[in-house]
């Protein structure tokens, strides 16, 4: 890679252009996240920025990062967020009528005091500030000189982020998962001929299905399949014209195969 | 140019994000303007390594760039469940907290 | 001056009996009224005792005092609680403790139906401290404690049947009433004090030798105004015909004897103010001639017996304050005619009182008619006082009053003129409405409501009308033989050098003159009203209409006093409630209206929480880079 920073303090003319192209789209393509309706083009003009950020980065003697940049951020982290967009309802768009009264004033303003800020106290830290550049740093090469960095100065950070990245996946799998609380008209029906036999295939039958008299003269049959003496009428029992129920009692083989 | 440049803009990059968390309805734009604010961090990061010649700062970049990746993974999540019970993700839905 | 030790009793006695008669409620229902009427016996006792006591001493050994207690002792304030007795204070201890005893038998029979009749004596008693107090005190400040108590004692008894409204309202008008002229003897104790330094007689009179004519007016203003309160003179004359209200004993000792007296005393007891400041003086006679002539007008139109005797006392009263501005001697004749008076009144006050008991508590005179001869006792002791009232010799008023226009007259110059002249009208108008209410209730035909039989009153209340009725015969003659009151009351008022003053008139051509208006006026009444008189009031000439609205004395004081006084106190309050109370009120609500507001930042809204986090953030960020500058 060339290097582009060999001033000190300053930058050469071929990276004073590159900036002067790419920082407007940058900022342009940020405004319009802001204030497009529809959330994919949000996604994809972030997905520009992400590119236009990679591009100073490297710009800036910073070539492991910029790559990094596109490849996890760009590639892997907007593309994330793409695939839930689809998830989510791709032409769910947002209503640009605010609600709550005083809110676009009030964040406009705050946001702008919030610039001021930052942008005077972010000057008053680098003007006159000579600026050393990362030649030295960059000796044996970016990627070495970071790797120098991480595994030494910063490896307990680097074991503890790594940690972390763990952590985070396993919560992203626990709240993605879903309990199915009730199965399919099709899942019970294919469960049900998987049982030990067809017997129960069918499932119970309904009321009435055994019932072989008029029920007046017969006494109804209890769950357990014993007689109930009190579906009777007590005139029928004095009269004698109850019609025996044992006949009629389910058989007991019957009673276990159930 | 001035390496400063950078700054100013990592800065307006940065304001543009807070506007955006605090403007927009959908949950998933809110969080991508996270996602833009701390870019614009890096940004100033890598500008500030530079300019002290100490690669620190593109090791906090780095560290950066993996909590964000974690934060998106879960936060997403955390949208998706939220949008599977309510079949919205705007985030004025969740005001049952008022007066 | 002696030291006595017995004077306190005068006091302590009746003022404990009241006392005890109150607390002990209903027990003492039975025995009440003995009990207070021994006790004012008793005080009449003790006060006949001091005067013999008195009498045998020599001039300057005659006046006493009694130091009870040291009162207030405050830097260079000192009063002590000290009575003093003298000369003047014993003329006015006899005749309260005299009068009033003989009012407390009469009230056991004209109470004797009322089942309150203890508390009536109670008060009574009450009065009697009060009154004792009032003459006995040796300073303007103790003076001011028994004025205050029968002012109190006066409130109580006019207000006794306080179940009918209109009688409270009659009781509270004359303490209001009697309020004002306190008012004054405030301000005139607070005068005396600070430019005196003493509140004292004695003092006061030693100091008003050296003192400035200002501090003297304004003394001598504040105290006419205090005895004009206390003795219904104008201007604050409008409570004596609305006291009558009350039961008639009380009419008779407190609103025609003693308390409306009071203010007499207070003037000739400061006699040295009055003699120093000649344009008090001057306030003095013209406070007294109008007010004769305006109870004078006032009693030809009253149909009510009661407030035509009233408007007398306020006409005879008018006569005795004429007389203590005009001069040394002339207070000792207004002390006479008030002795006088305190007889002939008090004894037709009980009179009506008779009549009323005997015509089912009536007061209407249209009403009366032909009383004479059912109630003759009660019509001859009554015509006794009439004849001492009008000024007939050799009946008490006829010394008292006579002397008095005299004096009017050597008043000299016009003012002398204008004085008597005054004094001789009020002589004529006063015989004639005497005369007009002695022919409408005894003579004449008989104009009763259906159901009345008038009859004669029980004895115990017969006999105390007609020893009254024999000191309404005597004591003028008794007071006046040898110049014997002036003498007596000589070291009291100075009267030892000015006999002087021109005499205008000799003293026959006066009688002369005043005999001959009264004749004139009651001749006028007789003849008017000798004939059938009609049972409703006729309309009346303007004059007759005015009079009965009491010259328009209510209408005056309600326009004048009352309705600016509710405009003052309806602005105030009104000031109170929205200004005072609003900045109570505004803090109050400035804090729910704050409450109110911030209630609005809680919406719910996730945004709103996060500007406010980012405007948190520039406020730290603001700090530190105001921090670091």
């Amino acid at each position: 890679m060339f290097n582009m920073a060999l001033h000190v303090g300053s930058t050469q003319r071929p990276e004073a252009v590159l900036f002067w192209v790419m920082a407007p789209m940058a900022v342009l393509a940020a405004l319009g996240m802001l204030l497009v309706k529809k959330a994919v083009h949000s996604a994809l003009l972030l997905a520009w920025v992400m590119i236009t950020l990679a591009i100073f980065y490297i710009a800036e003697d910073a070539l492991f990062l910029g790559i990094v940049q596109v490849v996890v951020y760009t590639g892997a982290v907007m593309m994330l967020f793409l695939f839930i967009l689809m998830l989510v309802g791709v032409d769910s768009s947002d209503s640009l009528v605010e609600n709550i009264k005083g809110q676009r004033p009030a964040s406009i303003l705050a946001a702008l005091g919030l610039g001021g800020l930052l942008l005077s106290l972010i000057a008053r830290a680098v003007t006159n500030v000579d600026a050393v550049g990362l030649t030295t740093a960059n000796t044996a090469g970016n990627v070495q000189g970071i790797a120098q960095e991480l595994f030494t100065r910063y490896v307990w950070a680097f074991e503890v982020v790594s940690a972390l990245l763990i952590t985070a996946a396993l919560g992203a799998m626990v709240l993605a998962h879903s309990e199915r609380k009730h199965t399919s008209q099709r899942q019970l029906s294919v469960d049900r001929f998987r049982q030990g036999s067809l017997a129960q295939t069918a499932g119970l039958p309904a009321s009435g299905v055994y019932a072989r008299h008029n029920a007046v003269d017969v006494p109804a049959l209890l769950p357990d399949g014993s007689a109930a003496p009190t579906s009777i009428s007590p005139t029928l029992q004095a009269r004698g014209d109850i019609i025996e129920s044992a006949p009629f009692e389910l058989a007991p083989s019957v009673e276990e195969e159930n | 140019m001035d390496i400063s440049n950078y700054i100013y803009l990592s800065a307006i990059l940065f304001v543009i994000g807070a506007i955006g968390v605090v403007v927009r309805r959908n949950a998933i734009v809110v969080f991508m303007c996270v996602e833009l604010m701390l870019n614009a961090a890096n940004l100033a990061f890598v500008t500030f390594s530079r300019i002290n010649g100490d690669l620190g700062g593109q090791i906090a970049s780095f560290f950066t760039m993996v909590v964000a990746a974690c934060e998106v993974v879960v936060g997403l999540a955390i949208i998706v469940t939220m949008y599977r019970s309510r079949r919205s993700a705007s985030v004025d839905d969740a005001s049952l907290l008022q007066r | 001056m002696t030291t006595r030790t017995d004077l306190v009793y005068l006091i302590a006695l009746p003022l404990f009996s009241s006392a005890f008669l109150l607390l002990l409620g209903r027990i003492a229902d039975k025995w009440g009224h003995f009990f207070a009427t021994a006790i004012s016996a008793s005080t009449f006792g003790i006060g006949l005792y001091e005067f013999f006591a008195m009498r045998s001493r020599s001039g300057d050994f005659r006046a006493a005092t009694q130091r009870i207690f040291e009162w207030i002792s405050v830097g260079t304030f000192k009063v002590d609680a000290s009575l003093l007795l003298d000369q003047l204070s014993i003329c006015f201890v006899l005749l309260i403790t005299g009068v009033g005893t003989l009012i407390h038998i009469y009230s056991i029979a004209y109470m004797s139906h009322d089942r309150d009749r203890r508390r009536f004596f109670a008060y009574l008693n009450l009065f009697i401290a009060a009154m004792l107090l009032l003459v006995l005190g040796d300073s303007y400040l103790n003076l001011y404690v028994g004025w205050e108590g029968v002012g109190l004692a006066s409130y109580l008894l006019i207000g006794f049947w306080n179940e009918r409204p209109a009688y409270a309202t009659a009781a509270k008008k004359a303490f209001v009433a009697n309020r004002v002229g306190d008012v004054g003897l405030s301000l005139a104790i607070m005068i005396a004090f600070t430019q005196f330094g003493s509140v004292t007689f004695s003092g006061v009179k030693d100091a008003a030798l050296h003192a400035s004519s200002a501090a003297l007016t304004a003394l001598g203003a504040m105290l006419l105004l205090a005895a004009a309160g206390k003795s219904a003179q104008f201007p604050l004359q409008s409570w004596l015909g609305d006291a009558m209200a009350g039961p008639t004993p009380v009419s008779a000792l407190i609103h025609a004897a003693t308390m409306v007296t009071a203010g007499v005393y207070l003037i000739t007891r400061s006699n040295f103010i009055f003699d120093a400041s000649s344009t008090a003086r001057l306030l003095v006679v013209i406070v007294g001639a109008i007010t004769l002539l305006f109870g004078a007008i006032v009693g030809t139109a009253k149909d009510d017996i009661k407030k035509a005797l009233a408007a007398s006392t306020m006409s005879q009263i008018g006569y005795m304050i004429l007389a203590t501005g005009l001069g040394p001697v002339g207070y000792a004749f207004a002390i006479m005619h008030l002795l006088t008076h305190g007889f002939f009144k008090a004894s037709m006050f009980l009179g009506a009182g008779s009549v009323m008991h005997g015509m089912n508590d009536e007061v209407n005179m249209r009403r009366y008619g032909g009383l004479g001869k059912v109630m003759p006792i009660t019509a001859v002791t009554f015509g006794l006082g009439y004849l001492a009232i009008i000024g007939v010799p050799p009946f008490a008023g006829f010394y008292s009053k006579d002397k008095i226009i005299e004096t009017a007259f050597n008043a000299g110059g016009a003012r002398g003129i204008l004085l008597g002249g005054a004094a001789l009208l009020g002589a004529a108008i006063t015989a004639f409405y005497m005369t007009r209410v002695v022919v409408l209730t005894f003579t004449g035909q008989k104009r009763w409501a259906d159901g009345t039989h008038p009859h004669e009153s029980p004895s115990l209340m017969l006999i105390p009308i007609i020893l009254l009725s024999v000191g309404s015969v005597a004591s003028g003659f008794l007071l006046n033989k040898g110049n014997a009151l002036v003498h007596w009351l000589a070291p009291v008022v100075d009267a030892s050098g000015a006999e002087g003053g021109a005499e205008l008139f000799k003293p026959i051509v006066v009688s002369a003159l005043a005999l001959g208006v009264v004749v004139l006026g009651v001749l006028t009444a007789v003849l008017k009203y000798r004939g059938t008189v009609p049972v409703e009031a006729p309309a009346g000439s303007p004059l007759t209409r005015f009079a009965r609205r009491d010259l328009g004395q209510d209408d005056f004081n309600h326009r004048v006093l009352v309705l600016p006084g509710r405009a003052i106190t309806k602005s105030l309050v009104g000031m109170d409630f929205h200004f005072v109370d609003g900045i109570v009120r505004a803090v109050g609500w400035t804090l729910s209206y704050l409450s109110l507001s911030l209630k609005k930042v809680q919406n719910g809204y996730v945004r709103s929480y996060a500007l406010l986090m980012t405007i948190g953030a520039i406020a730290l960020l603001a700090t530190i880079w105001l921090v670091t500058l």
